[in-house]
Parts: structure tokens; C-alpha cells; sequence
């Protein structure tokens, strides 16, 4: 792995390698002294096009337990408000010598452009992009729901896959990276994944994903789904026409009360909840749902550091049990040689 | 139409004879072929008799002789963007192409919705040299889709516009759309439709299907293409005007233009190159060069594209040559300029896609890549057959070559070629424009000198 720059192209076995380091770490963050000297005199830059203190923390908490040197670089806005291009901005950063570039930007591509454009050098982490991926998010929700499925098995997380697991994804998956990269990790991993929210929020060409589709809330929990992630959303779609109303919205598809409790009737005592944050209480999710005894929230945010340790010791301490098959690259313009041939998206 | 006879000059080039040896006519039997005085003069074995003795002679022994291409839809950036391109660079891009004529699209900036901008371009045009320029002119004010544009005065300028167009921006307004169709027949024009509905595509980055699903990128369905086609063949119907529509590219379109030729209506098509090879799987890469407007699509239209310019019902291929430069492409897809060049490759890629597929022969090829352009574009001395007494405005192309695309080397502006270090076939040897050589041997020769006549313009300009 050179660069973590989405969950699909991530095979079973690199996704497993990430999660079981994630365990070690984690370990790490038990013990009083919580760093490690693993990345000493390699620096880290958080470069973030859009505010998000979580994930930026989260990545700098990280960095810093495995004694990387950190540099947080936020680009507020987008980088042409700023009248620097993407390009300038990620040259000055290898001009600075960074060994790994942390990047969120509202722009879907953004981190694989930087990957592949060969303006620099570093190992290249995306932070989320766009509404196309927010890959260490996904292993975050991994890394949670794989030690939840191992305590009630008896068995300890490490090589553990989510065989068997039914995870139900609900909401505004259009527009949510986190929903693209659950779908292909959790089911990289083993798990069953169902998809729910009004079709106005699900993409059109969701049909060839991995999952199956709910426009109901209700029939999709009578499916008995192991968890149930509740995704964000952003009150001003209804402005676009998405949905009629916030209320109405919270009716179908919001986490309240009543569907808490039918978790309770249903039997479905393990069911977890999850949420990535920042929660919209009373919108997609109730209070009583965040903070029941099922809600997983904080247990993410604590697991994002030691996913976020993992993921960048592996990418930068020189990791050699690679799988080979991730460095194979889907992009072809990496390929001169068979773009004399026929690839992918010319047609023959 | 007037030839070149410049009183006096007697080295300008065009003076030259020129002796084409045994090309294949169209890609059937090979004949002798003598330009003289701007003019196919012989056709057949008496060709070499009847050349003078300082006739140059060409060797065209493997090669097929076509029509010079006409493009209906080429973005030439000038007045106003001469970094991405200027007439001069787009019309070196077109002579070594194979293109004798193409139309400069009315989105530069100044737009070109004025007599005074048309004739500008046009100029440009004629002192360059390299292939016939023929602007195109705006349908509204400044592109605004408000007001329609002074089209009359276009139309009578010395430009002699026939074909307007916002290309860029849909003509939307129903409406406008109708008055704009109605309002050309009073001089033979033609509205070339960007066909778009702007409310389905507000920040629409490419195809929407299972790809921009994956990628999070914001779709533009095909709806919102052939929603507009559908709307505008009723309209031309209606009012019973013509209506070009510029870069089809669903198999959707395809169905509704078939639909409306057959019941008679006067609408024509056009097809890019890209979208006849390429499709919307390259834009996993999130490289911008892929980033075109209307989008890369799927295989399947791709498909339904090529057996629509098959059997006639998309007319022609238009390049939508649209140069930027590099930094409107090196930067994140979405903030990345929407367009490919397409002058210098877009023979190969039609002979790659339609000729060796054997969709279509080499008259099959004449036909929608200059016969029926230079009708639309009402261009009486291009596209015509390659006969005695026709306009000299023909290429040589050898159509076993094999070439690697390389935006590097390439005489436009734009480097943002899609089909770079693609292994394409195909290579035109000589482009004749008006009977002068402006391509010899694969490489730019010299441009024709512009009539004086046409320069001062103390005369009607050479092609009116």
C-alpha cells in the first residue's frame, strides 16, 4: 500500500492487516505512556480543504502516539478561493519534505488526483473527498462492529471478518462518503450490507452496488440487521427537493424513539447503533437512541485513533507483507503500455 | 465561387500544378488526379498528359484520396482566450487533420454575436490560410439565452454566417428556441442546438450511472440531452425550419432522432469523435483530460452512436475541438474545464471506430466528415465529389499507417488530448485547400495567401 485513498480497491487481506495493527494500537493507547516510537523524523500534514476538527484531531492524535512530527494545514475554503491551485499547494508541501499528506477536500477525486498526478511524493491518506470516500471512517466502523461481533462470538478481534454480520446503512447515501466506503469495506470483510433512505437520496446506479435497497425504515429493521448505521444529514437538501420536510424525513427514516424500541420487541438484544458524527439529535437520530446502551458513537471516535495509527504506520514505516494485488493500478494512465490495446472504458 | 487568380504573384504556390499519381478515389479504384488553378482539372489517365512540365508530382501509391473534412463545431478561443488557442495555431490543427473548412464556435470573448466579431474571426481566418475558417454565430446576446442576436446582420455580413449556435449553453427557453428556428429561414441558417436542460445538470460533472454512483461525482443524465432534442424536433417541426444538434451522445438521442426523420423533420445530427471511442469507465482515474461536456458515456451508447452514424441518422462527426490550457486541466475534476481537443486525431479515431469496424467504407467516411457538414454548414465548394472542374479541396490519407497520439507535438495549443499514447490508425499525407498544399508529406506546408481581393474588401469576399 502506497497510498489509502478508498475502500474499494482495498483487498480482504490488506483491510484485515489495517484492522488487526489497529488492535495493536489500540493496546498502545491502554498503556500510561501512549507513544510509540514508530514514525520518529517523519512528518505528517493534516492538509484540510473543509473544516472537520474531529477527523483532523483524530489524525493528529494519531501521528503523534507513533512520534511523527505534524503539520496541520488548513486551507479553509476551496483551494481556488485562495487562489492557489491543488497543485502549488501540494508541491510546497514535498518542497517541506512531508513523508505522508492527510487530506480532506470537498472535491470528490481530490486525494487520487494528488496520488497520481506525480506533483509529490508522499504517501497520500484521504481524509475524506467529496461524497465519493472516507476510507478511515470506514475502518473505524469496521474496526467497532468487528469487536463487537467477536465478544459475542467468545473470540478475540484479531482475524476476525464480519462473516455473517447484517449491517443495515440508512439515510442520505448520495451524498455521503461514508456510506460509499462502509458499502465496500463491510463487504470486503464478509458482511451483509442493506441500504436504506428515500430514493431521492440513493444514487441512481445503486443497483450494481453490493447491497439491497429499502425505501422503508420498517422493513428494512424486520430484516434483523446486527447493526444499524444512521448517517448525517444536511438540512438544506430539502431545500433541493429531496424530501418535503425535515419532519417528514424524521418520520420515515429517522432513528426515534419508537424504532428504539422495536428494536427491544423484535428480540434484537445485540443490535448495535451507530452514528459517525456529528449527530443531528432529534433529526436522524433521537437522544434516546444516541445515548442508549446500544449507541456505539464514542466507541468510534476512540477506535479512529488506533485505525488512524495503523494506517499510517503501514503506509509509511515500509510495510513489506503487502498484498500484491492492491499494487496492481486501476488507473490506466499508469499503464501507458495497454492503452495500445483495448482497456477499460475505450471501446474496442 | 471565385478562384485565387492574383494578378501578378506569380510565386504564390497556388500557381503550382500539382500531379497526383494512382490515389485511390474514395477508397476504390486508383486514378491520377491534376490540381490546377484551385481546381480538380483531370480526373483519370490523362491526368499526366495534361500537366505542364513544372507539374510537382505526388505519389499517392497506398493512399486514399477524400474530401478535405469540414468540421461543423470547433472551439478556436479567439478574440479573447489566445492562450488556449488562436485561429492560426486551431487552423494549423485543422490543415493537419485533413480538415479544409471548419466552423469556429461563437463562445469566445468577445462573443461572437455581432457582425463585427463574425467578421473578425473570418479575417483571421483568411489571413491565415491554412484551411477555410467560417465562424459561427451566436443565437443570443452574449450567450444569455435572453435576447436573440443580431442574426440578420451575420447572416449579410461578409462572413456569410449560416450557422448559429450557443454551443456551451442550451438555447433553453422554449420560446426563444422557436422564434430563433423561425427567425433563420429568412436566410437559410441553421440552429445548432447544445442540447441540455440546465435545471438537470446544475453542477452535473459526468455521466450519471453506476460509474458517478461509485465516484461521487454529480451526474448529467441523459434525460437532460434528449429531454431538449425531443422539445426542439417538435419545435422545428412546428414552424418547419431546420435544426442541427450538436454532440449527440445517448443511445436515448439516437432513438428520438430516428423518430423524427422519419417523419420528415429537417434535423440533422452530429457525433463527437470521443464519444465513438471512449467511454465513462476512464473517468475512474478522476483525470480531468476525461472531463468533457456532454460527458463520456457508457458502452452501450457508444454503440447505439456508431450504428446511428452508420446508417444515417447522426449525419456527421464534429470535433468539438476545445483547447485549454494545461492549468485548467492539472487540478481536481471538479474545478477542471470541460473539453478535448480533437482536430488532429479525429480522423484516426473515426477510421478506428467506424472503418475498421466496418460500419463504414471510405465514402461512407467522405460522406459524414465532409459531404454532409459542408451541406448543413451550406458550403457549396467543399465536400463536393473528386471530379473534374470541382474544387481542389481534397486530402491524401494513408490508411495503413500506425501512430502513437502524443498532445505533445501536436500544432494546437490544447494538450489535453484523451487518446494520448493511444496506438490509432490512419495519417493524412496532404491536405489541397482551394488547390493549394497547405499539408505535404504528413507535415504543415504553407498557408494559401488570401485573396487581395477578399483582404481589402473592396470585392465580395472569394466564397459567398
Amino acid at each position: 500500500m502506497k497510498h489509502l485513498l478508498s475502500t474499494q480497491d482495498l483487498s480482504a487481506r490488506n483491510a484485515l492487516r489495517l484492522l488487526n495493527v489497529a488492535e495493536e494500537m489500540a493496546a498502545v493507547g491502554q498503556r500510561e505512556i501512549k507513544k510509540l516510537p514508530a514514525l520518529r523524523g517523519r512528518t505528517v500534514v493534516n492538509l484540510f480543504f473543509e473544516d472537520s476538527t474531529r477527523t483532523r484531531i483524530s489524525f493528529e492524535a494519531a501521528a503523534k502516539r507513533l512520534s511523527a512530527d505534524v503539520i496541520n494545514f488548513a486551507a479553509k475554503g476551496s483551494s481556488v478561493s485562495k487562489g492557489e491551485s491543488l497543485k502549488d499547494t501540494a508541491q510546497t508541501l514535498e518542497a517541506m519534505s512531508a513523508d505522508a499528506v492527510v487530506i480532506r477536500h470537498p472535491a470528490s477525486g481530490a486525494p487520487a488526483r494528488l496520488a497520481a498526478s506525480g506533483w509529490i511524493d508522499a504517501a497520500v491518506v484521504n481524509a475524506g473527498d467529496g461524497t465519493h470516500e472516507h476510507p478511515t471512517q470506514a475502518l473505524l466502523d469496521a474496526f467497532t462492529l468487528r469487536r463487537h461481533w467477536a465478544k459475542l462470538d467468545g473470540t478475540p478481534s484479531a482475524g476476525t471478518t464480519l462473516a455473517g454480520m447484517k449491517v443495515l446503512i440508512v439515510g442520505d447515501v448520495l451524498h455521503s462518503r461514508v456510506a460509499r466506503s462502509n458499502v465496500w469495506l463491510l463487504t470486503t470483510l464478509g458482511a451483509e450490507v442493506l441500504l436504506a433512505g428515500p430514493p431521492t437520496l440513493l444514487p441512481v446506479g445503486v443497483g450494481a452496488w453490493p447491497c439491497t435497497v429499502y425505501y422503508n425504515l420498517d422493513d428494512a429493521l424486520a430484516q434483523r440487521p446486527d447493526a444499524v448505521m444512521m448517517l448525517r444529514l444536511q438540512a438544506e437538501r430539502m431545500n433541493a427537493a429531496f424530501f418535503p420536510s425535515t419532519r417528514e424525513y424524521s418520520r420515515r427514516w429517522g432513528f426515534d424513539d419508537g424504532r428504539l424500541a422495536l428494536l427491544d420487541t423484535m428480540g434484537l438484544d445485540d443490535t448495535v447503533i451507530m452514528h459517525p458524527g456529528p449527530m443531528n439529535r432529534g433529526l436522524e437520530i433521537s437522544s434516546a437512541a444516541a445515548d442508549s446502551p446500544r449507541s456505539t458513537v464514542l466507541a468510534q471516535v476512540r477506535n479512529g485513533v488506533s485505525v488512524r495509527m495503523a494506517a499510517l504506520y503501514l503506509l509509511l514505516s515500509g510495510d513489506s507483507q503487502d498484498d500484491p494485488q492492491d499494487d496492481q493500478p486501476e488507473n490506466q494512465a499508469d499503464q501507458p503500455d495497454q492503452l495500445a490495446t483495448t482497456p477499460e472504458g475505450r471501446t474496442p | 465561387m471565385t478562384t485565387d487568380t492574383t494578378a501578378g504573384s506569380t510565386a504564390t504556390p497556388s500557381a503550382t500544378e500539382y500531379l497526383i499519381l494512382g490515389a485511390s478515389i474514395l477508397g476504390g479504384d486508383a486514378a491520377d488526379l491534376l490540381i490546377r488553378d484551385g481546381l480538380i482539372a483531370v480526373v483519370g489517365p490523362e491526368a499526366a498528359d495534361a500537366a505542364s512540365r513544372g507539374a510537382v508530382t505526388i505519389d499517392a501509391e497506398g493512399l486514399v484520396a477524400l474530401p478535405g473534412m469540414v468540421d461543423l463545431h470547433t472551439h478556436l478561443r479567439e478574440p479573447g482566450r489566445e492562450d488556449a488557442e488562436t485561429v492560426e495555431t486551431g487552423s494549423r490543427a485543422a490543415a493537419l487533420g485533413g480538415f479544409t473548412a471548419i466552423h469556429a464556435m461563437a463562445n469566445s470573448s468577445p462573443v461572437a454575436d455581432t457582425a463585427g466579431v463574425v467578421e473578425q474571426v473570418y479575417r483571421l481566418g483568411l489571413a491565415s490560410g491554412w484551411v477555410e475558417v467560417r465562424p459561427v454565430g451566436a443565437v443570443t446576446v452574449g450567450l444569455g439565452g435572453q435576447r436573440l442576436a443580431e442574426l440578420g446582420a451575420m447572416a449579410e455580413s461578409r462572413a456569410s454566417v449560416r450557422v448559429f449556435s450557443d454551443d456551451g449553453i442550451c438555447v433553453h427557453d422554449p420560446v426563444l428556441m422557436r422564434r430563433a428556428l423561425e427567425y433563420v429561414k429568412a436566410f437559410d441558417g441553421v440552429i445548432a442546438q447544445h442540447a441540455q436542460e440546465p435545471r438537470l445538470t446544475e453542477g452535473a460533472q459526468m455521466n450519471e450511472g453506476e460509474v458517478s454512483a461509485v465516484l461521487g461525482l454529480t451526474g448529467w443524465p441523459a434525460v437532460a440531452e434528449e429531454s431538449i432534442i425531443a422539445r426542439d424536433v417538435l419545435l422545428a417541426q412546428h414552424v418547419g425550419s431546420r435544426l442541427h444538434v450538436c454532440h449527440v451522445s445517448t443511445a436515448g438521442s439516437v432513438e428520438i432522432i430516428r423518430w423524427a426523420k422519419a417523419r420528415g423533420i429537417d434535423v440533422t445530427a452530429e457525433v463527437t469523435p470521443h464519444h465513438l471511442l471512449l467511454t465513462d469507465e476512464l473517468v475512474r482515474s478522476y483525470d480531468p483530460v476525461y472531463k468533457v461536456n456532454p460527458p463520456l458515456r457508457t458502452s452501450d451508447d457508444v454503440h447505439a452512436l456508431r450504428a446511428a452514424l452508420a446508417d444515417g441518422t447522426i449525419d456527421v462527426v464534429g470535433t468539438d475541438h476545445a483547447p485549454h490550457p494545461s492549468e485548467h486541466k492539472e487540478c481536481e475534476w471538479a474545478q477542471a474545464a470541460m473539453g478535448m481537443t480533437g482536430l488532429e486525431t479525429a480522423l484516426s479515431v473515426v477510421q478506428h471506430a467506424m472503418v475498421e469496424t466496418g460500419l463504414l467504407d471510405w465514402e461512407g467516411f467522405a460522406r459524414v466528415t465532409s459531404v454532409a457538414p459542408a451541406r448543413i454548414g451550406r458550403l457549396e465548394h467543399q465536400g463536393r465529389p473528386l471530379a473534374a472542374g470541382e474544387p481542389a479541396n481534397l486530402i491524401l490519407v494513408d490508411p495503413a499507417a500506425r501512430w502513437t497520439v502524443d498532445p505533445s507535438t501536436m500544432a494546437t495549443k490544447g494538450r489535453n488530448s484523451p487518446f494520448r499514447g493511444l496506438e490509432l490508425p490512419g495519417s493524412v499525407r496532404a491536405t489541397f485547400y482551394a488547390g493549394h498544399p497547405t499539408v505535404l508529406e504528413g507535415r504543415l506546408a504553407t498557408p494559401r495567401q488570401a485573396p487581395a481581393a477578399s483582404m481589402t474588401g473592396e470585392a465580395p469576399a472569394w466564397n459567398i
